[in-house]
């Protein structure tokens, strides 16, 4: 076991996957001779050679189909996307081919591509490098959708997303890179190292698609959330003192009903909780889910909480933000709620 | 004073009700444009893409340093798949008509591209079609009948009833799954050539797009990467100078060829007569002995005419000159290498007439074979269960739910 960061964590899945498998390649704007913005690829070109990790033009559409080819011939692409607010340009070829690929051919092709792009706010990056745009991707039928909150599950879901003959759509929360924050901008960051998901073990080992964790037992309340909104969860129930039972969903696609619904039919009171923005966000299919397969075990009326409809602006990051008092706000109606 | 700048509209030469006239498009007499050696540097080649490689004359004899020196078994070969495409299609086309079939995609006059391309090329090599090159399944010795099955969507369709007719694929023939969303075929094509590279193979890939959606951002990535990584790819835009109804001008071919875009991304670009089947064949062996032995990818335009409608939805006599297709200067594939062969001594008009009729024996055949395994309207059909399977490698959990509500429905009825 060794302290990591998510970056580190996501480093030694990569350079895990390189060592073992030949088909994989990786490639990205910047990830090459430099390591990528983030430092993600650090130091695996020099490592693996310049022909499995391939620096890209900035043409994150070209990106795209470029890695489906490799697929088709044979390779494992796992193509960074520099922010997910770029990812957009890229969209006909994840939507109309990578995932359709394998549909419109019977089987008979597939292009088996992991997209890692970071996303999510909290770092001062405006509307062009906050966004978390998860929800357009889990309503294109064919694809995958990943978002890890901490280093440990980072490492294993995606060994797992580049091992999956499917394409995945691997989502970093880029606010939680270097530790888990509980959406207070004000304190001092936490490093991974102070908190148990940041013991990282060094070699192979995964993380299943479609198993959410239950990061915390509880019997007065469930929290469904996933990537930024975990830690801040967490922090907002333990500041009303609830006995919350919080969901880390980890893979929106697939989804674990299961847990879901067996926490839900638990504590009867649900709050639902991402960054994204509220309307037609993930969080919507999760109270259709709930309502659908918990409704009479429902003492209150469920609770989103989400990111405003507005784009992320730069000045008003933490009016935005979907702190903890907005959890908390919500937590409360359900708990008030008989 | 009013600005003198005004927004160029392209107009085509010809509309409903006037006289054809192709003086826009640039000749090259037959055998005039130099060979270059396939090292050359795409700098220094930059006449190709400008000028029109031709090697059949007017008189039907080839001509000039492009001359590939087939043998007449080939031609015959070539001939034959030419012919059996244009058959094939118009079949298909009165199959679409009597309503057996919902769809279907002529290549009426653009045969050359197809069935020169696929034969200049290696098995090994791997094809990224559009819609409108049904000649490369027929000369990689696809079935007709399993094309048929595809457009049936029968029992035996290849793509399980899930695509549009006329979207094959053949994971055996190594030809890729058509998509309907235009050129994103194109810079596939090139990543999978990336692919050959890395693994050090010397396979070659070849992709399809018409001048209409080179105006996609598609084409640009596929210049770009393929520029970048010299990759071993030929990407061809077959300029039949209609995308529906809009002219090739609409797409930017009146300032400049297509073919010019290949230097301007460092790339070679040739300009060649796209039915003339000698040189369509020989600026693809060209090219793909250039990608092969590492020199690098080539943009092809083949200076085409699309004879027939877009598709079956569509009516050209709304929006061109009815007899368009006979004033195009650049004649017929299927006619200039039949003449050619008869000027061999390869070949006549008895013979021409009696393959005619073999393979309009073997189009019948083929169908009252696809028909058995199912029509729109009649016999077996694929069991609706399929139209979840494949969406994932393996089904998941709120699939098999939805496949047994939609079997419910279904015994409900």
């Amino acid at each position: 076991m060794a302290n990591m960061n998510m970056i580190q964590a996501l480093n030694s899945a990569m350079d895990i996957m390189l060592g073992r498998d030949r088909s994989v390649v990786l490639m990205g704007e910047d990830i090459g001779y430099f390591g990528g913005v983030f430092r993600a690829t650090e130091g695996l070109q020099r490592k693996y050679g310049e022909h499995r990790v391939l620096d890209t033009p900035i043409a994150e559409g070209g990106i795209v189909a470029a890695a489906i080819g490799m697929g088709i011939n044979g390779l494992r692409p796992v193509a960074e996307i520099q922010f997910a607010d770029y990812i957009y340009p890229g969209i006909d070829q994840i939507a109309s081919e990578l995932a359709r690929i394998r549909y419109r051919s019977a089987g008979e092709f597939f292009a088996p591509v992991t997209i890692r792009t970071p996303c999510g706010g909290g770092i001062r990056g405006g509307q062009t490098h906050s966004q978390s745009p998860e929800a357009i991707f889990t309503h294109v039928s064919g694809l995958k959708v990943v978002m890890p909150s901490n280093p440990h599950d980072a490492k294993g879901l995606l060994i797992t997303s580049i091992e999956d003959d499917d394409p995945v759509i691997f989502f970093e929360p880029k606010r939680l890179y270097n530790g888990p924050f509980d959406g207070d901008p004000n304190k001092p960051a936490v490093p991974w190292s102070t908190h148990p998901k940041g013991q990282v073990d060094e070699g192979y080992y995964t993380v299943p698609l479609g198993k959410a964790d239950v990061v915390r037992s509880g019997a007065d309340v469930t929290v469904i959330t996933y990537g930024t909104m975990v830690f801040v969860a967490l922090a907002a129930a333990a500041a009303l003192k609830l006995d919350a039972e919080i969901i880390d969903l980890r893979s929106l696609v697939p989804l674990d009903v299961d847990t879901i619904c067996t926490s839900v039919k638990k504590t009867g009171r649900c709050v639902v909780a991402h960054e994204a923005t509220r309307f037609s966000g993930f969080g919507g299919e999760i109270l259709a889910v709930v309502q659908e397969e918990c409704f009479w075990d429902l003492e209150a009326p469920i609770q989103r909480v989400a990111g405003w409809d507005t784009p992320y602006p730069h000045a008003f990051e933490w009016e935005y933000f979907p702190g903890q008092e907005r959890v908390k706000k919500a937590l409360a109606l359900v708990m008030e709620a008989q | 004073m009013t600005n003198p700048t005004r927004l160029h509209l392209p107009t085509p030469p010809a509309r409903p009700g006037e006289a054809p006239d192709f003086s826009y498009v640039h000749l090259s007499p037959a055998g005039a444009v130099s060979r270059p050696d396939i090292s050359a540097r795409a700098r220094d080649i930059g006449f190709l893409s400008t000028e029109l490689v031709r090697v059949l004359d007017d008189a039907g004899r080839a001509v000039g340093p492009w001359h590939p020196h087939l043998d007449p078994a080939d031609l015959q070969v070539g001939l034959r798949h030419m012919l059996l495409t244009r058959i094939f299609d118009d079949r298909m086309q009165r199959t679409q008509r009597a309503g057996k079939i919902s769809f279907y995609i002529r290549s009426l006059g653009e045969e050359a591209v197809s069935v020169a391309q696929c034969m200049a090329l290696r098995p090994g090599d791997m094809l990224f079609p559009s819609y409108r090159n049904q000649g490369l399944h027929i000369a990689r010795g696809i079935p007709l009948v399993e094309l048929m099955n595809q457009l049936l969507s029968n029992t035996r369709d290849m793509c399980k009833g899930r695509q549009l007719p006329v979207m094959y694929h053949s994971r055996p023939g190594n030809i890729f799954s058509i998509s309907g969303n235009l050129a994103t075929q194109f810079p596939q094509a090139v990543g999978w050539a990336m692919a050959a590279a890395i693994k050090r193979e010397d396979h070659v890939a070849a992709s399809w797009i018409g001048e209409g959606s080179s105006a996609e951002a598609d084409f640009h990535h596929a210049l770009l990467f393929a520029s970048v990584y010299q990759a071993p790819v030929i990407l061809n835009v077959v300029n039949n100078q209609w995308a529906i109804s809009t002219f090739q001008g609409y797409a930017g071919g009146e300032q400049r060829s297509f073919a010019a875009r290949g230097p301007g991304y460092g790339i070679a670009g040739i300009r060649v007569d796209g039915n003339d089947f000698l040189a369509v064949y020989a600026a693809t062996q060209w090219a793909a002995e250039r990608a092969r032995t590492g020199s690098g990818p080539t943009l092809i335009e083949h200076v085409t005419y699309r004879a027939a409608a877009h598709s079956t939805s569509d009516d050209p006599a709304r929006y061109r000159a009815k007899d368009d297709a006979e004033h195009w200067p650049l004649g017929d594939p299927v006619m200039r290498l039949k003449q050619h062969l008869i000027a061999l001594g390869e070949w006549s008009d008895e013979r021409h007439v009696a393959l005619s009729a073999e393979l309009d024996g073997l189009v019948a055949a083929s169908w009252k074979e696809a028909v058995t395994h199912g029509t729109m309207t009649e016999g077996p059909r694929l069991n609706a269960d399929l139209m979840f399977e494949d969406v994932f490698k393996e089904m998941p959990e709120n699939l098999v739910r939805q496949r047994d509500l939609m079997r419910a429905e279904r015994g409900a009825k």
